[in-house]
């Protein structure tokens, strides 16, 4: 684990804590569609290799703040931010390449996407577009992959099969294998559970724990359990509105700031 | 079988009872049936009429050799009638030929624009622009043909006569490219967002967005969109006939005027004694239209489900 205690509440402090670099920094953030706030004032850190989870009732904005991270504002002319997103010390919003930025950061939606191609064809599409070309390589990248996904055995036997063809869990399997296609820095995370089985959700939630050696990982989940096995810290987020962030272990055990935080992570809400 | 269960409400229930809504449906069911059977029946019924009209012609006096191997399409000569069709054959696949090359890349083109960059008033302007393209009729085309092109043409490329391959291919051509739009762009709709924003998200540009992605999910209904387009090509008859120069010929070079099968049919039937040898010929040419648009279809429809055949 590489967070540490001194990061638990929000900060504005901008030094860097030794041991504990943020690859995405989050200050002011104010998210609007057609000037109706969805998200404001948002400010915390996410660490480098930890699992930031962000938890909330439906329509807090949770999916808003992960469009805005990876630039998808873009494709939604209704859609705009204010205030400040770094990652990896850039500022997204003034970034030259978009796409460049959007290739660091793999994106997994709450119902799997698998795109109308094999599934071989749906986990070397990314490195297709990057440039990849040679057979033995797109192989070597598809297995690794699909295997990191915990999906290889499942389907080496019909890797030209359609991808849509698959099981729901299993897609979602590739959705992921898709992303880690990316060679990501981040994992954007969307309810990925919503469509799938509590069997393959295990899976994938192992599959997580042991990407956190690689990468760093946002997510967003409805499960305020899920985010209690797998997150490192954990953001509550209410209405538009960041209540607080914490240890996620801290949640759980009361030592919270918020009496909102309490109640809805004992599920006493409304 | 009898229930160990008494039914709660009385045997007349609900659930026996035969309401207006279930007659509706029986009744909107036979007459779905009943539309679906008549249009088979059309189908059938002018197949065997075309058959039966030029079948005297196919069994008596047809010479494949000629038929197939000659350009000399002379039923009216007093001497020696002959029916050589290669070059209304070839007039017919040339326009058509041209006009998919024009057609194909203008329709496609202008679909991925209206589908995938224009928004808001600048879309639905342009749809409503496609759509009235789409309604204008055959002989307004061919009008054009002859007024505008044809002394353009001369003009152009200093050429003597300006009703040709040339002509005819553009007018077809653009007579063809709205309705091709159309089913191109419902198909680029049919293609859901959630893959342009999973492609997106992962850093496609916009063009690998659309070409590794939408086009080949909307695959299906571009080849229907094009197909379309060839049928309409080898079936179009007053265009073809007022633009190519109606001239039996084999055409060597765009600026060449020929005869489209289509055009002989509409121009010579009206002149031919019914049972004529002549007009049991030309039933002929429509037994022969006939069975290239079954053929189209058919390769089409086992291309696009061969595709998907195979990668289940
Ligand atoms: N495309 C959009 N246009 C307008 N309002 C939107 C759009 N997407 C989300 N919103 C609004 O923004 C708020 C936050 O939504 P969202 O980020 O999807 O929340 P969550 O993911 O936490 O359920 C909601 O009130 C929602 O109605
Ligand atoms: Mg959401």
């Amino acid at each position: 684990m590489v967070s540490s205690a001194t990061d638990v509440r929000p900060t504005r402090s901008e030094a860097p804590e030794y041991g504990v670099r943020p690859l995405v920094r989050v200050r002011d953030l104010t998210i609007r569609y057609d000037d109706e706030p969805a998200l404001a004032n948002v400010t915390f850190d996410i660490h480098e290799h930890e699992i930031f989870g962000i938890i909330g009732p439906a329509g807090s904005g949770k999916t808003s703040f992960l469009r805005a991270l990876n630039r998808m504002d873009e494709f939604t002319p209704a859609m705009e931010f204010d205030g400040r997103i770094e990652f990896d010390g850039h500022d997204v919003r003034h970034m030259r390449n978009l796409y460049a930025l959007r290739r660091r950061i793999g994106v997994v939606f709450p119902l799997p996407v698998g795109l109308p191609m094999t599934v071989y064809d749906n986990v070397a599409l990314s490195p297709r577009l990057s440039g990849v070309r040679k057979k033995a390589e797109l192989d070597e990248i598809v297995e690794r992959c699909l295997t990191r996904a915990a999906l290889w055995d499942e389907v080496k036997d019909r890797l030209h099969a359609l991808g849509s063809l698959l099981s729901g869990g299993q897609q979602q399997r590739l959705t992921i294998a898709r992303a880690l296609s990316q060679e990501p820095d981040l994992l954007l995370l969307d309810e990925f559970s919503i469509a799938v089985d509590p069997v393959t959700t295990m899976r994938i939630e192992d599959v997580l724990k042991e990407l956190r050696d690689e990468l760093t990982i946002v997510l967003v989940t409805n499960l305020v359990q899920q985010a209690r096995r797998l997150a490192d810290r954990t953001a509550f987020f209410l209405m538009g509105e960041c209540v607080e962030v914490a240890e996620t272990e801290a949640l759980f055990t009361g030592e919270v700031r918020e009496q909102r935080t309490r109640d809805y992570v004992e599920g006493r809400f409304g | 079988m009898t229930s160990d269960v008494a039914p709660r409400t009385s045997p007349l229930s609900d659930l026996d009872r035969r309401d207006a809504a279930w007659y509706w449906d029986k009744l909107a069911q036979v007459l779905i049936l009943v539309a679906g059977l008549s249009g088979i029946v059309a189908v059938i019924g002018i197949f065997v009429f075309i058959t039966k009209e030029g079948f005297g012609f196919i069994s008596e006096s047809l010479i494949p050799a000629e038929f197939f191997g000659s350009i000399a399409w002379r039923p009216t000569s007093e001497t020696r009638p002959t029916y050589g069709i290669l070059a209304l054959a070839a007039g017919t696949a040339s326009v058509t030929g041209l006009a998919m090359l024009i057609a194909v890349p203008f329709s496609l083109g202008a679909a991925i624009y209206i589908g995938e960059f224009a928004e808001g008033k600048t879309r639905e302007a342009l749809k409503v622009l496609v759509e009235l393209l789409a309604a204008i009729p055959s002989v307004v085309w061919g009008f054009i043909g002859m007024t505008i092109l044809n002394p353009l043409i001369i003009d152009v490329f200093d050429v003597p006569v300006g009703l040709s391959v040339l002509n005819a291919g553009v007018i077809l051509g653009l007579m063809a490219a709205p309705i091709m739009t159309t089913i191109a762009e419902d198909a680029l709709k049919a293609v859901p967002d959630g893959y342009r924003e999973a492609a997106e998200a992962m850093g496609a540009t916009r063009w690998q967005v659309i070409f590794q992605v939408v086009l080949p999910a909307a695959k299906k209904g571009l080849v229907a969109a094009v197909l379309l387009g060839v049928g309409r090509g080898f079936g179009e008859t007053m265009a073809v006939l007022m633009a190519s120069g109606h001239a039996i010929n084999l055409p060597t070079s765009p600026f060449d005027s020929v005869r489209a099968i289509t055009a002989t049919i509409a121009a010579e039937l009206g002149e031919t004694a019914h049972g004529s040898e002549h007009y049991k010929a030309l039933f002929t040419l429509g037994i022969l239209l006939f069975a290239v648009t079954f053929v189209i279809n058919l390769t089409a429809d086992i291309v696009v489900r061969g595709r998907s055949r195979k990668k289940r």
